[in-house]
């Protein structure tokens, strides 16, 4: 595996821009987002709904729908080759192929009307152009690779043959088709029971270990991005107010909104009924932001500074780095 | 991971997989659920097959006159009696058969596909093209159909194939804000996402993602279109507009020998008469069977077809 920091990285978001025109104005879903993925980690992506943690997956793959949206601004390099600056079909040859997409909703997400295999097999059908007999086999494989049981009559079963977390499976086997070198998981168990959570989040992990594909994991879930991610990104209004390596974000939270995260996810060891701490509000309209810094409405450790200036991600140390005027640790 | 091969042990024996197998249970439902729309199927059945065997069922030719035997009421050698000029009113509905199939299907078939290209492009791409498009559509609507047709007879002059391309023109216009509809719905749908996300080319969308999906209201409209254009063939021929004779068709002979005879001959106005409305009411019940049994809701639920099991 290479985890050399001197390598360029696999997947470079800059400045990244998507704004969506809406009847309210513009929204600016993704405000300026940066991010690195080396080959073969698995960096996370954190934060609440309408965050612009999906629009920041949907953009890579230039997938946004336009209109309304739009990509207006930035630079996405994945393997030396701005993605921006493709042509559609260009694109369209690396979407599958190169870089995959894992979807939330397992139960929509496939056809109901073809069989597994034909869907399955889709991505080796165009990006391969092999034979149907070499597919069918071949999907087989990928059945059997993701656990689902007597692959070779259920190649040609219907999804609504299948259940919610075997469907999760053959969608994660359709994003391995054709050995990805990034696989994008948007929320891929969030649709799941707890149960099958655990199970599906495992085997993606190894699959893409064995493969030595990076994952980018977007969730809202603490508890998947302690136990899978290498690094993480927290989310807050389409920016980035907080990176750095797993370890760094759950021992030393330094965003007030990280910590809020923190704070909210319920614990089960201190006393019997301790109260949940969620974080007051609401996230701030994204067609009509605040001058300063977004998260500062509902922040606890809030100043004057914070309502007037947008704050800088600043790094603190190695790969830690987050955007906030206040330094928590002091106040606290 | 031994939950997951329990699971499967569970689901697995229950579910018969494949084409084959879905069509015996509908058809199972059909006759189990609706049964008036299984005796429109099966008449539909009968029909297909008078209008492909014609030529043998048939126990005369079409235009073959018995002069002697002119204006017989039913009897054994003329099961429906014959008209004005020794023709065997029975051949004559058989063969009539013939040209309703011919004209029904193709326009049908034809007024289908037109809408499935209007009504698929304008819903998947949206935009101004769809804009554009459904506004001429709209243009077209707001023109009587009758008008169009005569206006297209006198310029081709009557004949079968000009009928079908009127009628085709006429109902695949029509028809394509069906179509467009159930794309839109369609397309919103997480897979077609999921396609694009994997590098399906636009083309390969629409054919394998889209239309799939969207065949249930395209089989009933279908259906309501074939029984429409038969309807209005017989009524162009009854105007003279539609198959010139000697040929035969219903509405042509509801309209020469039916009208001029109807007193002396009633049985030559009667079974023409009779055939059109018999199909007609039949392809219209099973097309109502159908639309009730391929309702989406129905449509691929497990558990609807273990509760039937």
């Amino acid at each position: 595996m290479n985890y050399t920091s001197e390598a360029p990285p696999l997947l470079e978001v800059r400045e990244l821009k998507t704004y969506f025109r809406s009847d309210g104005g513009i929204v600016k879903a993704v405000d300026g987002v940066s991010f690195t993925v080396d080959a073969g980690e698995t960096v996370a992506i954190v934060g609440e709904s309408g965050s612009g943690k999906s629009v920041t997956a949907l953009s890579v793959l230039r997938l946004i729908p336009n209109p309304p949206g739009e990509i207006v601004s930035g630079q996405i390099r994945f393997a030396g080759t701005d993605l921006l600056e493709l042509s559609e079909p260009e694109a369209r040859k690396i979407r599958g192929d190169r870089i995959a997409m894992i979807f939330q909703e397992p139960m929509t997400s496939l056809n109901p009307s073809l069989t597994i295999g034909r869907q399955v097999g889709e991505p080796i059908e165009i990006h391969r152009k092999s034979l149907a007999k070499v597919v069918r086999e071949k999907c087989v494989d990928l059945l059997q690779k993701v656990r689902i049981p007597d692959p070779e009559r259920r190649v040609s079963s219907f999804p609504h043959e299948f259940s919610g977390g075997m469907r999760q499976r053959a969608m994660i086997a359709m994003g391995l088709a054709c050995e990805p070198e990034l696989i994008i998981a948007d929320e891929p168990t969030t649709a799941l029971d707890v149960t099958v959570q655990a199970q599906v989040l495992d085997l993606l992990k190894e699959l893409t270990r064995e493969s030595q594909a990076a994952l980018v994991l977007i969730t809202h879930d603490l508890g998947v991005v302690a136990r899978y991610a290498d690094r993480v990104n927290v989310m807050y209004a389409g920016k980035i107010v907080e990176t750095g390596t797993a370890r760094d974000i759950y021992n030393d939270p330094r965003h007030p909104y990280t910590l809020g995260l923190m704070n909210s996810v319920p614990k089960l060891n201190n006393g019997e009924k301790a109260p949940l701490e969620p974080i007051e509000g609401q996230p701030p309209d994204l067609s009509n932001m605040p001058p300063g810094c977004s998260f500062e409405p509902r922040c606890p450790y809030s100043t004057e500074h914070c309502r007037s200036e947008q704050p800088e991600l600043s790094l603190i140390s190695g790969k830690h780095a987050f955007a906030c005027w206040v330094n928590v640790k002091d106040v606290s | 991971m031994a939950d997951i091969s329990g699971q499967a042990g569970v689901s697995a024996p229950k579910v018969r997989i494949g084409q084959r197998g879905r069509l015996a249970d509908f058809t199972r439902r059909l006759f189990r659920e609706k049964p008036l729309g299984a005796f429109g199927a099966v008449m539909c059945l009968v029909f297909l097959v008078t209008g492909l065997f014609a030529d043998f069922i048939a126990p005369f030719g079409y235009n073959e006159m018995n002069p002697i035997d002119r204006l017989k009421p039913p009897s054994v050698e003329y099961f429906l009696g014959t008209d004005q000029i020794g023709r065997d009113v029975f051949s004559r509905i058989v063969h009539g058969a013939r040209t309703s199939l011919i004209i029904g299907f193709s326009a049908a078939f034809f007024s289908i596909i037109i809408s499935c290209v209007i009504g698929i492009t304008t819903g998947y791409f949206r935009g101004k093209f769809d804009m554009l498009v459904q506004r001429m559509v709209d243009a077209w609507m707001s023109f009587p159909d009758l008008v169009v047709v005569i206006v297209a007879v006198s310029v081709f002059g009557p004949g079968m194939w000009q009928v079908i391309l009127v009628l085709s023109l006429l109902y695949g216009i029509a028809g394509s804000r069906i179509v467009r509809s159930a794309v839109l719905t369609v397309k919103e749908n997480d897979y077609v996402h999921a396609a694009e996300s994997v590098g399906v080319s636009t083309i390969r969308i629409l054919l394998r993602h889209i239309l799939p999906n969207i065949m249930a209201p395209i089989i009933v409209l279908f259906t309501t279109r074939l029984a429409a254009v038969i309807l209005v063939e017989a009524g162009l021929s009854f105007l003279g507009l539609g198959v010139p004779p000697p040929a035969p068709s219903w509405g042509g002979m509801l309209s020469f020998e039916g009208r001029s005879y109807m007193f002396q001959a009633p049985w030559l106005a009667i079974m023409p008469g009779l055939a059109i409305t018999f199909v007609v009411y039949n392809i219209n019940m099973f097309g109502d069977a159908l639309r009730d049994l391929l309702d989406p809701r129905m449509r691929g639920s497990g558990l609807k077809q273990k509760l039937d099991v």
